[in-house]
């Protein structure tokens, strides 16, 4: 009965606890990076960039409510800005990024602009139009490199970080990660997060009380571009080739798939959904544990994607919350 | 470019435009009336396509009486489908359903490959439609294509009478006005859902036979018909048949003729002519607005 009586607690401290998590298991893995074998530490680059992408897009589906069928071209156009603005002996880090998070923004906002002057399911159809549009363009022309796509000879590099050198990879990735993470974090705290999730809940609400709702929705848009160029570039800078198959529709159902089976409304459940996506993918496809079967992986996967969505609508999230009530980011 | 050859790219936009009408009114159906983004739609293509691979052998020169079985295997299978995997989506977000026939597409071509292979086939033309006729000049018209634009006139017209002169028509007009409202009438929208879907499935798996002889059966096939028939959806407006015929056609003579003039570019007509309706008329050109 005393607890009805205690006054509310302060405010939390500056680091308050939420970040607590986040923060060690950036440090964990960290301190791990070196001792991982080469395959693991593959591995763990690709998640962490898998991440990045797919909280690019939480910031437009769970925090939004814009659900975009076609993110994928933002992250293959970061990824070609990467190869096509390097020179033959290899690029600056410092200009490479901010190129391939501008090209990706700089479509993100002609795609945007256009598209937010739709709704619901028109909005899923046109961000995929546009981005089969974009696809066709590396497609079709020789502009860059055609269907074989183009290969990025020397790695970009910035002083004493040297791309060519995984464990800098690997850094540098987890510093992305990290980055992304703390912006999409302090943005949802932000007045302009508050509006974007009156923008999910009600939009006419948020108009009628005076806010520009098409203006935030670019914004956002246009941020969610930039960060998965973001991711683009990361991945140019690791497999050193780019394609037209990123930029396909089924990157962009790929990346949505993570953050829904993370449990949308979270960026942890993006982060987590990620690394489930990826882990599933590999376990399914590896012949010593589940045979035969590996061949037809994607058969396994589609199965265990129903299932998942039959019986587990709220994410993986949704799924820690029902065992422990306090669970969940 | 002349009278004659423009005169086939006229058919040939038109043959193409109809046959994409089949996919996208059944995808517009199903949108408009159960609300339900159907990602695998192209897959039920690609089923008709391997359905007229597979039956062609068995059924020889009947090829009407092997459209006819095509069309009754996959209404079934439709049937089913949608009582196995959609029916309890309704209520659900639509990213739910996204997600549901995401997946499903992953596991027809799965099964696709494991029942057939992934090698690319091709289905002969039947011996009575095969040739072609004079159109003057060196210029000559495949007797199939005329025969395939035929049908899908045929077809839409049935699609037209069907939906505007029946009851069950009545009822798919009203779900896809205001589903809520009939469900409040008293008619059995489950009903009516899975008929719908069975019929989508049904001539999207028509098409895909029809198309058959004239491209080849292969892998991924339901993909590209897939994005082109959300770009007509899109174009014509959610829910609307004559909106998505016009669509159709539209696309078909912009994709055809874009390939004759910027071969380069082609891929990307359809996409900016969707932009450019999109900026006009954000509900398409004969949606409803929102």
């Amino acid at each position: 009965m005393t607890a009805v009586l205690t006054p509310k607690l302060p405010p939390a401290p500056a680091l308050p606890r939420r970040w607590l998590g986040p923060v060690l298991a950036a440090l964990a893995i960290a301190a791990l990076a070196p001792t991982l074998s080469p395959y693991l530490g593959d591995l763990v680059v690709k998640v962490m960039i898998l991440a990045i992408f797919a909280l690019s897009l939480e910031l437009l589906v769970g925090m939004t409510g814009l659900v975009s069928l076609g993110h994928a071209a933002f992250f293959g156009i970061g990824a070609y800005a990467t190869v096509l603005g390097s020179p033959e002996g290899g690029g600056n880090l410092a200009a490479l990024m901010p190129l391939a998070m501008g090209s990706a923004a700089g479509y993100a906002l002609f795609v945007g602009a256009l598209s937010l002057r739709t709704k619901g399911v028109y909005f899923i159809m046109v961000t995929l139009a546009f981005a089969q549009m974009a696809y066709f363009v590396f497609h079709d022309t020789r502009f860059g490199g055609g269907s074989d796509g183009i290969y990025l000879y020397v790695r970009p590099r910035l002083g004493p970080l040297d791309l060519e050198q995984r464990l800098h990879l690997f850094y540098l990735v987890l510093a992305a990660l990290a980055a992304t993470y703390g912006l999409l974090a302090t943005l949802r705290r932000s007045r302009f997060g508050a509006a974007l999730a009156g923008i999910r809940v009600n939009e006419q609400r948020m108009r009628a009380a005076g806010f520009p709702t098409y203006g935030y929705k670019l914004a956002a848009f246009v941020i969610a571009g930039a960060l998965a160029g973001l991711a683009g570039f990361l991945v140019a800078a690791r497999d050193g080739v780019v394609n037209p198959e990123m930029l396909s529709w089924h990157g962009s159902g790929e990346v949505l798939l993570m953050i829904i089976l993370g449990g949308l409304g979270h960026l942890r459940g993006a982060v987590l959904g990620a690394v489930a996506f990826t882990l599933l993918k590999e376990l399914l496809s590896t012949q010593a544990l589940v045979g035969p079967l590996a061949d037809h992986w994607q058969l396994t996967l589609g199965l265990a994607i129903i299932g998942f969505v039959a019986w587990l609508p709220k994410g993986l999230i949704g799924l820690a919350a029902r065992v422990s009530p306090k669970g969940g980011a | 470019m002349d009278v004659a050859t423009f005169l086939v790219q006229c058919l040939n936009s038109v043959q193409y435009g109809l046959l994409l009408f089949l996919v996208a009114s059944g995808l517009t159906l199903i949108f408009g009336i159960m609300g339900v983004i159907n990602l695998a739609h192209g897959s039920f293509y690609m089923l008709g396509a391997y359905l007229a691979f597979s039956l062609a052998p068995a059924f020889g020169d009947q090829f009407l009486l092997m459209l006819a079985t095509g069309v009754l295997l996959s209404a079934v299978f439709g049937y089913l489908l949608e009582w196995a995997f959609f029916s309890f989506l309704y209520q659900r977000e639509h990213l739910q359903q996204v997600l549901m026939t995401y997946a499903l597409i992953l596991v027809f071509e799965e099964l696709r490959s494991i029942l057939v292979g992934n090698d690319v086939h091709g289905v002969k033309v039947p011996p009575w439609l095969d040739g072609s006729f004079s159109l003057g000049g060196l210029m000559s018209y495949p007797w199939y294509r005329l025969f395939a634009s035929a049908a899908c006139v045929l077809l839409a017209v049935a699609l037209y009478l069907v939906v505007n002169r029946t009851r069950l028509g009545m009822m798919i007009r009203a779900g896809a006005s205001n589903r809520d409202m009939v469900r409040g009438l008293g008619i059995d929208v489950t009903r009516l859902y899975r008929i719908v879907f069975a019929g989508g499935v049904a001539l999207a798996a028509l098409a895909g036979m029809i198309a058959a002889p004239m491209s080849s059966v292969y892998p991924g096939m339901g993909g590209s018909v897939l994005i082109v028939c959300f770009v007509v959806v899109v174009i014509g407006g959610i829910g609307s048949i004559t909106g998505a015929l016009i669509a159709s056609l539209l696309v078909g003579f912009v994709d055809t003729f874009g390939k004759v003039f910027f071969a380069e570019l082609s891929g990307m007509g359809i996409y900016v002519l969707m932009a450019i309706i999109l900026i006009w008329r954000p509900e398409g050109l004969l949606g409803r607005k929102t």
